[in-house]
């Protein structure tokens, strides 16, 4: 029995009764939080939290994806390292696959063929790992694209976005590693690759594949450090961040698409418990059901046919998981030969082009979009409601442009799979990208700002003239139109919920004595990319617009009064008169 | 022993009759006869169908190949130097002629980077007298037996180490065109090494003596007769294995596999979030009707 001050109600009488009331058994489970809740007061806490409010959108659960594949990638890992021997000890394999039996190979070759044919459920479990991998980085771009497209990466939401493309990063790393530590022939060559990049780096470059390997490539270091930072030094700080990343999330509360009653200061949704436990628990079985699916259907990494790596040999298709795809592209359609001697040391401009500065760079600049965006708009406000991708055409064309850079470089990766399976010659194909990759992004940049533009336009035109009902009329005079009818007050609401764009202009130039601003150099840099961000945009239309449009709309009602219901065509199928007193067609 | 002993004596006893010098030229002539007419006509008839064959190979030579290979198979240079409308086939060897003609490779529909394969032209009958007639040119390597190319004739465990021996042997020197599952792979100009899958091992031994279009030559001396087998019986033997880990999506490596990964299970994560999204809650158990 508590002996706190708080009134036990639960022997307070609930009736007029003479008799004394006797207190109900409390439920085993109601004891249980209480019993709880005394020695770590979480109620409170709780209390708050579970009725957290989330507001629903199919593209607010993308992020989701991510965080269930990642809790699918801890389970399956953990599986794996029970069997698995990150060890380049050589063996001679004596396991169950024919194919191989008799042929010496590291001990982490061997573990992994024993995971895949002598461990019970271990290639479903490897298959699962790897296929929840690529899915966990997939998720997170496409994640990504969807915070960009609709603005959520504005204030207070910066530090956030950084955190993501952390993560980002974090992902890709981890993915390499856990592909280089089976040790067979693909991974050989991926980490062969990996010490040729890292000798790229000028000057310090052999020092750095030297401490990387412990002496000359491969080593006998390379898979048990891989190891440590596959399973835990990088893990870890995904573990933090994702952390991080969903405390702000719960502290900036989530983002919401604008729309009646929904405003900068509320969030309109369900609560934590019991909506949001079922809907995000149900997708997590989901995810975890799609990922068992792929696991146990499609082939991924087949290592017994690979065989153990060997740096004599190597094999067509040699190409990295996806997420490293682009860089490899990159590397492919590099002109060969584009390297200068300065001082004695070689700088191997052809690998340092594609691997170490252009893939650093685009995520320098992929950090910096909100940061930039924010500094152009001078917008110093939070922003809680999202923006439709084509009311902010310029940073969709960015993105789209940045995408089509990505996808052209990423299918430069795969450019022997396009040769022998479209017929083309590798050759051409490598040349179209290499003009490609410059003027691609430039074009989808072009088409994408356009089209924004023009969806913006008809959301003007349906504002203003309303929908197109898809009835044709004609008039006495024999012209045919297309009725319009207005559109709902809440459809017209969440239409005009769009700021005006300020176009920043350059104030006090100079002063009247003739002496430039502060900054001013700057300021006009901030104005013209402004005006390049905004001038071509549309804006939404005036209230004297809209009163205007809806007196027209009334007046056109008005000729059609007398009817208690929208033409719908067939009004004069009878041909019957109808200019009388008790249906009068045009009554001024 | 005895019996024969004793007729040997009893004919050794007229070896000196008057009638014996007869008798051994009557046996002389009569075991030369009869070897000779054992062995002299069947000589001149294979001469003549060897001959018949060359004969017919070479009609049909000049009928479909001569055109791009010269009427005599000298090849035929074009004005620049070094291209060649169709290469000389002098000292190719019957092997080349059954492995191009044999796939359907020759004769070619078109010219282009590469002869794929295609539908066979020719009968058997007349890809054997082709082969004649181009092995009769020069000499050159023969169509394997299929003693050559099949691990038939060994026992169980000399088949196992040939399996993972070919294996190796198959890592080191094929894939790298090829590709790790001989599902094929790119090569310069349109060029391409064509899969593997479903080739059967004449060919392959072929391919591998002659060196086909971008195919380099592996010759006895670089790749063994056996070894050369031992590769085949690898090939069989991933062809027979089940796929344990399931579709092999093409067998090419990780570009198929990161289409699935967004197409599948992107593809079908996103359609599940939709889907959730779309079902708003509902307290009660009957159907709202909104």
């Amino acid at each position: 029995m508590s002996t706190d001050s708080r009134l036990d109600t639960s022997k307070v009488a609930t009736s007029n009764r003479t008799d004394a009331a006797t207190a109900s058994k409390p439920s085993p489970a109601g004891s249980l939080a209480s019993w709880a809740d005394d020695r770590l007061g979480l109620a409170t806490v709780m209390k708050k939290n579970l009725r957290k409010v989330f507001p629903d959108h199919w593209s607010f659960m993308l992020g989701e994806i991510a965080l269930w594949s990642f809790v699918v990638l801890l389970l399956t890992g953990v599986f794996l390292t029970l069997w698995f021997n990150p060890s380049m000890g050589h063996v001679t394999y004596e396991g169950s696959y024919d194919q191989l039996r008799g042929i010496g190979m590291s001990e982490a070759m061997a573990s992994t063929l024993n995971i895949s044919f002598d461990v019970r459920g271990g290639l479903l479990m490897r298959q699962m790992h790897h296929w929840a991998a690529m899915i966990f980085i997939a998720s997170m771009m496409v994640h990504l694209l969807r915070v960009y497209f609709t603005g959520a990466h504005r204030k207070p939401r910066e530090l956030n976005w950084l955190i993501g493309c952390v993560l980002l990063l974090l992902g890709t790393l981890e993915g390499f590693t856990g592909y280089s530590l089976p040790d067979d022939l693909l991974s050989g060559t991926g980490v062969r690759a990996a010490d040729g990049f890292l000798k790229a780096t000028p000057v310090a470059g052999s020092y750095m594949s030297f401490l990387l390997f412990g002496g000359e490539f491969p080593g006998e270091s390379i898979i048990p450090r891989l190891y440590i930072v596959h399973v835990l030094l990088i893990p870890g700080i995904l573990l933090a961040l994702i952390a991080a990343h969903m405390l702000l999330l719960v502290y900036h509360k989530h983002t919401q698409w604008p729309g009646p009653g929904r405003t900068e200061q509320n969030v309109v949704g369900y609560p934590m418990l019991p909506v949001y436990a079922a809907k995000a628990g149900g997708f997590f079985f989901m995810v975890f059901g799609v990922i068992a699916l792929m696991g146990g259907l499609l082939s991924i990494n087949p290592v017994w046919k690979f065989g153990p790596y060997d740096p004599t040999k190597v094999t067509a298709g040699s190409q990295p998981d996806w997420y490293m795809g682009w860089p490899d592209g990159l590397l492919r359609i590099m002109p060969t030969g584009w390297e200068s001697v300065i001082f004695g040391y070689t700088i191997s401009w052809n690998v340092m082009i594609p691997i170490l500065i252009v893939p650093p760079l685009m995520l320098v600049v992929l950090m910096l979009l909100p940061f930039v965006e924010g500094w152009i708009t001078g917008d110093k406000r939070d922003h809680h409601l999202l923006q439709r991708p084509r009311n902010a055409p310029t940073r969709t064309a960015v993105m789209v442009a940045l995408m089509t850079f990505y996808g052209l470089a990423w299918a430069a990766g795969g450019n022997d799979i396009i040769a022998i399976k479209l017929h083309a010659s590798i050759n051409q194909i490598t040349y179209f990208m290499r003009v490609a990759i410059f003027v691609g992004p430039v074009i989808a940049f072009w088409i994408t700002r356009r089209w924004c533009i023009s969806l913006q336009r008809h959301d003007n035109e349906v504002l203003l003239h309303g929908y197109e009902t898809g009835i044709i009329t004609r008039s006495p005079e024999g012209q045919y139109a297309e009725r319009h009818l207005p559109i709902s007050g809440s459809s017209a609401y969440t239409l005009t919920a769009r700021e005006r764009d300020e176009i920043h202009a350059v104030q006090g130039d100079t002063d009247a004595a003739g002496v430039a601003a502060p900054n001013s150099r700057s300021e006009k840099l901030r104005a013209k990319l402004s005006s390049w961000m905004y001038s071509n945009n549309v804006q939404k239309p005036t209230r004297a617009e809209l009163e205007e449009a809806h007196h027209h709309a009334e007046h056109e009602a008005e000729l059609q009064s007398g009817l208690d219901h929208p033409v719908d065509g067939h009004q004069f199928d009878d041909h019957r008169l109808r200019d009388t007193d008790e249906v009068p067609l045009r009554d001024h | 022993m005895r019996v024969l002993n004793r007729t040997a004596g009893r004919l050794s006893r007229h070896r000196r009759g008057p009638l014996a010098g007869l008798a051994v030229l009557l046996l002389g002539l009569l075991i030369s006869g009869s070897l000779y007419t054992a062995f002299a006509p069947a000589q001149a008839t294979s001469q003549a169908s060897q001959a018949d064959q060359v004969a017919q190979g070479k009609e049909l030579f000049l009928a479909s190949c001569a055109f791009c290979h010269g009427k005599n198979g000298e090849g035929i240079p074009t004005v620049r130097d070094g291209y060649q409308i169709g290469p000389s086939l002098v000292g190719v060897g019957a092997a080349a002629v059954d492995f191009q003609v044999g796939t359907g490779r020759m004769p070619m529909a078109s010219p282009g980077a590469q002869a794929p394969r295609k539908a066979v032209v020719f009968n058997d009958e007349e890809v054997a007298a082709l082969a004649a007639y181009v092995a009769s040119l020069a000499p050159g390597p023969a169509i394997p037996n299929q003693s050559d190319y099949s691990i038939e004739g060994l026992s169980e465990e000399e088949r196992q180490e040939a399996i993972s021996r070919g294996g190796q042997i198959f890592l080191t020197n094929c894939t790298a065109c090829h590709n790790f599952n001989g599902a094929g792979g790119a090569m310069p100009r349109g060029g391409y090494a064509p899969s593997l899958h479903g080739v059967e091992g004449k060919y392959i031994y072929e391919a591998l003596l002659t060196g086909p279009q971008n195919m380099p030559n592996f010759s006895n001396g670089n790749l063994s007769p056996d070894e050369k087998r031992d590769v085949i019986a690898y090939l069989d033997s991933i062809e027979d294995t089940p796929e344990y880990a399931g579709f092999a999506l093409g067998g090419l490596g990780p570009v198929s596999e990161g289409l699935f990964a967004w197409l599948a299970g992107i593809g079908s994560l996103v359609g599940a979030a939709v889907w959730i999204a779309s079902h708003t809650t509902r307290s009660k158990k009957s159907k709202v009707n909104a």
